[in-house]
């Protein structure tokens, strides 16, 4: 975060020295002597700034070899017709801001985007409007660069055919921050990217992730709203995420999640809040994770653990009235779960110093039984399964028997 | 008034009326005789549509009985057993009778008879058999309706009361209505009845005038003359 | 008909039982709300008392009524009134007494904690509609069970044994055929399984409301279209309302039958 911030700063202070520079602009617009965007950046010195007057520019393959500021401050339109890449940028410091840019056309074989910025550092790439794309933003070995209020309106309706709202291959120290991203094929993918924070986003209804990490390492996302996607969140053989404050909810369906962990070591999950999905958190060979302060609310599954998962701590979490708090496939438990808040608690304080007297065990026979036999679950809530869930509880035969909240709080976490 | 072609009854393999077949074309009143289970509480209640026969008709007033019951409304009937809902008061139950049937009633006059007043807002379940079975006298006779069924009216009655009961049966008759009667006490179903009907083994084995019966039977008691016909059956 | 319900009504609510029932509920929505202060909570705990108690309570009464009001039906039995208006006048007496009293029961603990302004009105509706459900099912299947039963320890057993058969006994060898079958699909024996009996169709009622999130998590595809539309719901009510009329359908047969 610091080094975004840092960067952030220097990045204003870079901007601002090159206006005071006082480069004259390059008008482009239908009546000006310069009639295409292409013109524009062709005739631009670099660190020129290029004003695009409204209109709809039907162009395509834009490419931006030099720093350059391309700017609408009246919602310009690029339309590129189906043909493939819009704008291009293999050049430091370059800015795009303020316009719509629609129709990238899709491909089989070559991942088309809005934007593709290579090998690049240093950009700006705000205030745009993405419709009818196939990849919405693309950096490729770039670093150092901005993406922010970008509204993303994909039609993605399967998944080999559509591309990602915005798409980080082996890039590093990228903010992402304030996009909406809407019916892609992944909101934000990010692969082989460190050091990138991704903040205030929105993403909804895409059909596979919200947010994807794959061999990504370090990155930092908060306070996002992840909403009735394929999958909130996936994160995938990457090390030291840190998870903070975001929102994933009505993540629903027979493979859908909130989050999925696979393959993570040494995160941190801390306040977030996962509301109604079909399983909040789905858990496969993750080790030293701590979960603090999050919230699980009326899901199907708050946490669903395969696989083998060691050393992970959950504590101060809030779970409500999820049908499973926790599940497990196998007997063996390795993670600690202390002093978390569960609204199925049944127990008493008779000492009052917060915790219950009695431990409490997040995890029901019933959950392994559903996990076997999927089509048991139309008996949930049946006497009959409370009456096999307090059996197991009192003597457990199939569900770890150390996996238990020695100290359960009596009171929400606020 | 009422008449009743081949009734037949059975409770399982119990059967009750065999081929029951009667005529009770006159006003008056009519014992119903008979042994303990012979089916007279059977009959009666085959009248009223309480239950419901195998086979057989009953027409009253040359009409046959609906199952919808509706004809009840021309009988009156005292069951054998006076049960009535507990939490109920007595003015309570004389009231919804009357609300349900919808029809007048002059049960002032046999409250005032039977002594009732001061019972009247008692709860039914804290009641004495004998008031219940006033209670049940005034459900009753209240209703001025041409036909009166009793199931033994006699169970439980003080003398007073038994007293009041006959004649108020005399003055029903004197209005000219059809009465059946049932009753073990013989005295009384002496001195009240017009003609005897008994009941034997599911079939009318007798009908007729108490006169008849004694001649029938060469004894001149009732009692004797009803025990008389039962040895002769077994014998 | 009417005149028969307003009887069996005003009889039943001035008796005892009625207000133990009342009191019970009223105790019960106070308590729970008491110890959580959390509509949301006390409702969900609710719907798990709701489905197991309202069943039970409403075999009992309707037995115990049915027998205890043999003298009333018999006196009415020789008045100037249908068979049918009768049994069905007092059925409803029962179950509408029942009802109110759930209804008053709850509700006003609920609406005394600020229901009105909650967004747990529509779950509560739904408890109450479901337990007002079970209650009309189950006061007729007691109905059916005394009108077929003249001894009143038989009545009362078999009214006993079909609740716990309907609450527990069902669902547990359910489960077991789901288990010891499951590599067969199983789907539509699941949903049909779930039709016969009415306390797990009112269990699916509420699992639409609380756990819709954990039911699609299932991959079949009957599943998820029964329970991921307005389908399941609608289908569930509708059986419901089925379980309704046929024991209600059957009180009317029967009683045009019976002997008194």
């Amino acid at each position: 975060m610091t080094k975004a911030a840092l960067f952030r700063f220097l990045f204003i202070v870079f901007i601002s020295f090159s206006f005071s520079n006082g480069f004259a602009q390059i008008e482009v617009c239908k009546t000006c002597p310069i009639k295409t965007i292409k013109e524009g950046i062709k005739q631009a010195k670099p660190h020129q700034k290029i004003i695009v007057k409204e209109g709809v520019y039907k162009e395509y393959m834009l490419i931006i070899d030099k720093p350059l500021t391309l700017i609408t401050k009246e919602k310009a339109t690029i339309d590129g017709e189906n043909k493939g890449d819009i704008i291009q940028i293999f050049a430091d410091s370059v800015t795009i801001d303020g316009f719509h840019i629609i129709h990238v056309g899709s491909s089989h074989t070559t991942d088309y985007s809005a934007i593709r910025v290579d090998r690049s550092s240093h950009f700006l790439i705000q205030n745009l409007e993405l419709r009818k794309i196939f990849f919405g933003i693309m950096l490729a070995k770039s670093k150092y660069g901005t993406i922010r209020n970008i509204k993303v309106f994909g039609d993605a309706v399967q998944q080999h055919n559509s591309g990602n709202a915005i798409h980080l291959w082996h890039s590093n120290h990228v903010l992402i921050d304030n996009n909406t991203l809407i019916k892609s094929r992944d909101g934000i993918y990010l692969e082989f990217s460190d050091d990138c924070v991704i903040s205030n986003n929105i993403s909804r209804e895409n059909i596979r992730y919200g947010l994807h990490f794959m061999f990504s390492n370090r990155d930092e996302y908060r306070n996002n709203t992840f909403e009735n996607n394929g999958a909130g969140v996936a994160v995938m053989f990457s090390k030291k995420i840190k998870m903070i404050d975001n929102h994933f909810q009505y993540n629903w369906g027979s493979a859908s999640y909130g989050l999925l962990l696979k393959e993570i070591n040494d995160a941190e999950i801390i306040g977030n809040t996962f509301e109604q999905n079909t399983i909040g958190i789905n858990v496969e060979g993750t080790n030293r994770i701590n979960y603090k302060n999050n919230t699980f609310k009326r899901n199907g599954w708050a946490i669903k653990v395969n696989g083998a998962c060691y050393e992970n701590v959950f504590t101060h979490n809030n779970f409500l009235y999820n049908s499973f708090d926790v599940s497990y496939n196998s007997r063996i438990n390795n993670n600690t779960f202390n002093e978390n808040f569960w609204s199925g608690y049944t127990g008493y304080d008779l000492d009052k110093n917060g915790f219950g007297d009695i431990p409490y065990r997040p995890v029901k026979l019933f959950s392994y039984v559903v996990n076997r036999t999927p089509n048991t679950i139309i008996l949930m809530r049946s006497l009959f399964v409370d009456i096999i869930d307090f059996s197991e509880s009192v003597s457990p035969a199939f569900t770890p028997d150390n996996l238990m909240d020695e100290r359960p709080l009596m009171k929400q976490v606020k | 008034m009422i008449k009743i072609e081949n009734l037949h009854k059975k409770y399982g393999k119990n059967k009750i009326l065999t081929g029951v077949d009667l005529e009770i074309p006159e006003k008056g009143i009519f014992a119903i005789l008979g042994p303990n289970g012979s089916g007279k509480t059977t009959m009666i209640k085959s009248i009223l549509g309480m239950v419901v026969p195998e086979k057989g008709k009953i027409f009253i007033d040359g009409k046959a009985t609906h199952p919808n019951g509706l004809y009840r409304k021309d009988l009156d009937y005292l069951p054998q057993i006076a049960n009535f809902p507990g939490n109920l008061g007595v003015k309570e139950l004389i009231k919804m009778i009357k609300d349900l049937r919808g029809t007048k009633a002059n049960e002032e006059e046999l409250i005032q008879l039977f002594g009732l007043t001061p019972y009247l807002d008692k709860k039914l379940s804290n009641l004495s058999g004998g008031t219940k079975q006033k209670v049940n006298l005034v459900l009753a006779f209240m209703f001025d309706s041409p036909i009166i069924i009793l199931d033994e009216p006699t169970s439980g009655l003080d003398p007073v009361a038994m007293l009041n009961l006959k004649r108020l049966i005399a003055k029903e008759k004197a209005k000219g209505k059809t009465i059946l009667v049932t009753s073990h006490i013989m005295s009384f179903v002496e001195e009240i009845s017009d003609e005897i009907v008994f009941l034997l083994e599911g079939k009318i084995y007798f009908k007729g005038t108490i006169q008849e019966l004694r001649e029938k039977t060469g004894e001149v008691d009732l009692e004797h003359a009803i025990a008389n016909i039962l040895t002769e059956n077994n014998a | 008909m009417l005149k028969i319900l307003k009887y069996s009504f005003y009889d039943l609510i001035r008796s005892r039982w009625s207000y133990v029932y009342l009191a019970f509920y009223l105790l019960l929505g106070f308590v729970l709300l008491f110890l959580n202060n959390d509509l949301s909570k006390a409702v969900i705990t609710l719907m798990n008392v709701i489905i197991i108690l309202v069943p039970l309570i409403g075999t009992i009464f309707g037995v115990m009524y049915y027998y205890n009001s043999k003298e009333f039906t018999e006196l009415l039995l020789a008045q100037p009134i249908k068979r049918s208006s009768i049994f069905i006048g007092q059925y409803l007496g029962v179950a509408l007494s029942l009802v109110m009293s759930l209804v008053l029961g709850l509700g006003i603990p609920f609406v005394l904690y600020g229901l009105f302004e909650s967004s747990a009105i529509w779950d509560f509706s739904l408890l109450l509609v479901t337990g007002a459900m079970l209650t009309l099912i189950f006061t007729a299947l007691a109905f059916n069970i005394a009108l077929y039963n003249e001894n009143k320890i038989k009545g009362f057993s078999y009214a006993i044994l079909l609740w716990l058969f309907l609450a527990v006994i069902y669902d547990g060898l359910f489960l077991l055929s789901l288990i010891i079958f499951e590599t067969y699909p199983l789907d539509k024996f699941t949903l049909i399984a779930t039709v016969f009996n009415p306390i797990d169709l009112s269990r699916i009622l509420i699992l639409l409301k609380l756990d819709i999130s954990a039911l699609l998590g299932y991959t079949g595809a009957i599943f998820n279209q029964f329970f991921g539309t307005s389908l399941g719901l609608m289908s569930a009510l509708g059986m419901l309302t089925l379980w309704v009329i046929l024991p209600v359908w059957n009180i009317k047969r029967k009683a045009q039958k019976k002997d008194f």
